[in-house]
């Protein structure tokens, strides 16, 4: 082996020399921390979040300002610039589920719960460590994206301040929207623990799922509709407040309510299987 | 220290592993030996806690592995399957494994030049070869400074060199004290590493026992003898007790006689002998024999998937 050196043959370690400390949460998190940091993919997928949820509001902004009055309520609603996040939903989400289903992949998981035996620290870690990268990153980011595309639709006489009444829920609740979607995936990828399958299982439930729900006829089905999470996150996002959907309050705790949920069962499930 | 006590486990109706009961002690190395599928990735995968056993139980130094405070610490595992993102340097990898315990990075340097890793320690571990991969793995076991080391088959993919290198290593850390526990399913590696051998088939245990004793209780000797009456010595030697097969003309395969006796009652009777010489079965030979009964897949003649 021409890459390899020759090895040294005996530990250098001198006996009574204490190198490992106890596992506690803190240890765990920055573990996890440096397994996010160096993945090229994480950055890669986190840009391309950033940069999608940005442009595509500096493109509504731009184009809902040149024709403000043939717009539909929702559209020319301050909300309606923040529409990026239809993609950027779908770049989070992956990201969550690629965090957690690339240790299985990869057989990682197999190094990380020999470290870290009573395992649900892990998913504690992952979920900070995710959530905290998601909020710092996603927050800044749908500002950004408010504040340009205001801009873009005060050349044409109609834009409106991030301070008005409202907005800062709206543009803040984006960030925390996409936030939860990305915990979300990381919760199923815990519970699918395969990268296809968990994407699937995601984009089918904020997706395919509540559209299904809506073209079934009868108010049962809708009823039921506005409660699945890309919905109840809908509510809380946006500025209208359209008939047979939840209050932007009650969709925040009805969607966090699911990435608990999801977690819980993630966690029971993640201490009972075989790794 | 390990204690495995009735140690079992069940995949839906396939038993995996089956009542097996050792321990495994410190300052030796101790082999762990059977035939691909006899169960003794399944039973590391125990030891260490990714697997919870269907019944029974497993300790390490007196307590279940996820008990202890620092994991690591106490035992260092290099498991058969991969375990390690391919997408993070091997620098990473262990940088991350350390975090969890504490452990300083200038701990992390040492293992990478201990395992002669340092030229490639930040290049992509999905690159690696196979031999390499074994080498991070061998880091990530020794990281914790643990008191037990358990290898699934450390030496697949090394090269000569390397192999000399593992065997070596875990020599120089059972002479420090530690339970070295390490599996493989080639006899002659074993004999050549370990001290105490555990020998399981088809999930169950089979042999508990030191090698030197395991040596010489499985393998039987035998004589070939070459003479022109090999006809006439074949009925004396049966008059004397032995066993006797040809397999050739004019050749003898004896066992139950020594050389010496062979020789004299040979030249009593005034018969010619072309060879006499003492054969030894392999140690490979003895464990196919030992473990015959309990290979799960073996290739059947057409005249055995026949009947």
């Amino acid at each position: 082996m021409s890459t390899v050196a020759e090895p040294r043959q005996q530990p250098t370690t001198g006996p009574g020399l204490r190198i490992a400390q106890p596992v506690n949460f803190v240890r765990t998190v920055s573990s996890e921390w440096i397994k996010f940091r160096t993945l090229r993919s994480s950055w890669l997928v986190l840009v391309a979040a950033i940069v999608g949820v940005i442009v595509i509001g500096q493109l509504i902004g731009y184009n809902t300002g040149k024709s403000f009055s043939h717009l539909a309520p929702e559209d020319a609603a301050p909300s309606g610039v923040m529409q990026g996040y239809y993609l950027g939903q779908l770049l989070i989400g992956v990201l969550g589920v690629l965090f957690v289903t690339g240790e299985y992949a990869t057989g990682m998981i197999r190094s990380t719960a020999t470290a870290v035996p009573r395992r649900l620290p892990v998913l504690g870690a992952k979920a900070l460590v995710f959530g905290l990268v998601a909020v710092v990153t996603m927050v800044p980011t749908c500002i950004v994206t408010f504040l340009g595309a205001m801009a873009f639709r005060s050349h044409f006489g109609h834009g409106v301040s991030l301070g008005d009444a409202g907005n800062l829920r709206v543009v803040i609740g984006t960030g925390i929207y996409l936030a939860l979607i990305g915990l979300l995936g990381g919760a199923i990828g815990w519970i699918v623990r395969n990268t296809a399958g968990g994407i699937s299982t995601l984009i089918g439930l904020i997706l395919v799922v509540p559209v299904l729900f809506e073209v079934v006829p009868g108010t049962w089905a809708k009823s039921i509709s506005k409660f699945f999470p890309s919905n109840a996150g809908s509510s809380f996002v946006s500025t209208v407040h359209a008939s047979n959907t939840l209050t932007p309050w009650t969709g925040l705790v009805v969607m966090v309510a699911w990435v608990v949920a999801a977690f819980v069962l993630a966690g029971v499930l993640l201490k009972r299987r075989d790794v | 220290m390990i204690e495995a006590r009735e140690l079992t486990k069940k995949y839906g109706e396939k038993t995996a592993v089956d009542g097996v009961t050792f321990t495994v002690r410190p300052g030796i190395v101790t082999g762990f030996l059977g035939p691909n599928g006899a169960g003794k990735s399944t039973t590391m995968r125990m030891i260490v806690g990714l697997d919870a056993p269907t019944s029974g139980s497993v300790t390490v130094n007196g307590k279940s592995y996820a008990a202890h405070a620092s994991p690591l610490h106490e035992v260092g595992v290099l498991l058969e399957a991969r375990a390690v993102h391919t997408g993070r340097s091997a620098e990473s990898h262990l940088l991350a494994m350390a975090a969890t315990a504490g452990i300083s990075r200038r701990r992390v340097q040492e293992v990478i030049e201990l395992v002669g890793l340092q030229d490639v320690a930040r290049k992509r571990v999905g690159a690696f070869s196979l031999g390499m991969g074994q080498r991070l793995g061998i880091a990530a076991a020794l990281l914790g400074d643990p008191q037990t080391i358990m290898l699934d088959e450390p030496v697949n993919g090394l090269d000569p060199e390397g192999v000399r290198w593992v065997r070596h290593l875990l020599r120089g850390l059972a002479e420090e004290g530690r339970t070295v526990f390490v599996s493989s399913h080639l006899m002659s590696e074993m004999a050549l590493t370990a001290d105490h051998l555990i020998v399981v088939g088809r999930g169950r245990l089979i042999r508990d026992m030191s090698v030197s004793d395991f040596i010489s209780s499985a393998s039987s000797e035998s004589v070939r003898v070459r003479s022109p009456q090999a006809t006439e010595l074949r009925e004396l030697l049966l008059g004397k007790g032995a066993t006797v097969s040809s397999s050739a003309r004019n050749e003898l395969d004896v066992v139950g006689l020594s050389t010496d006796e062979i020789g004299t009652t040979a030249a009593a009777a005034g018969l010619t002998l072309h060879e006499l010489s003492p054969v030894q079965a392999s140690l490979e030979e003895a464990f196919m024999e030992l473990t015959g009964e309990a290979v799960e897949y073996r290739s059947h003649t057409a005249e055995e998937s026949a009947a």
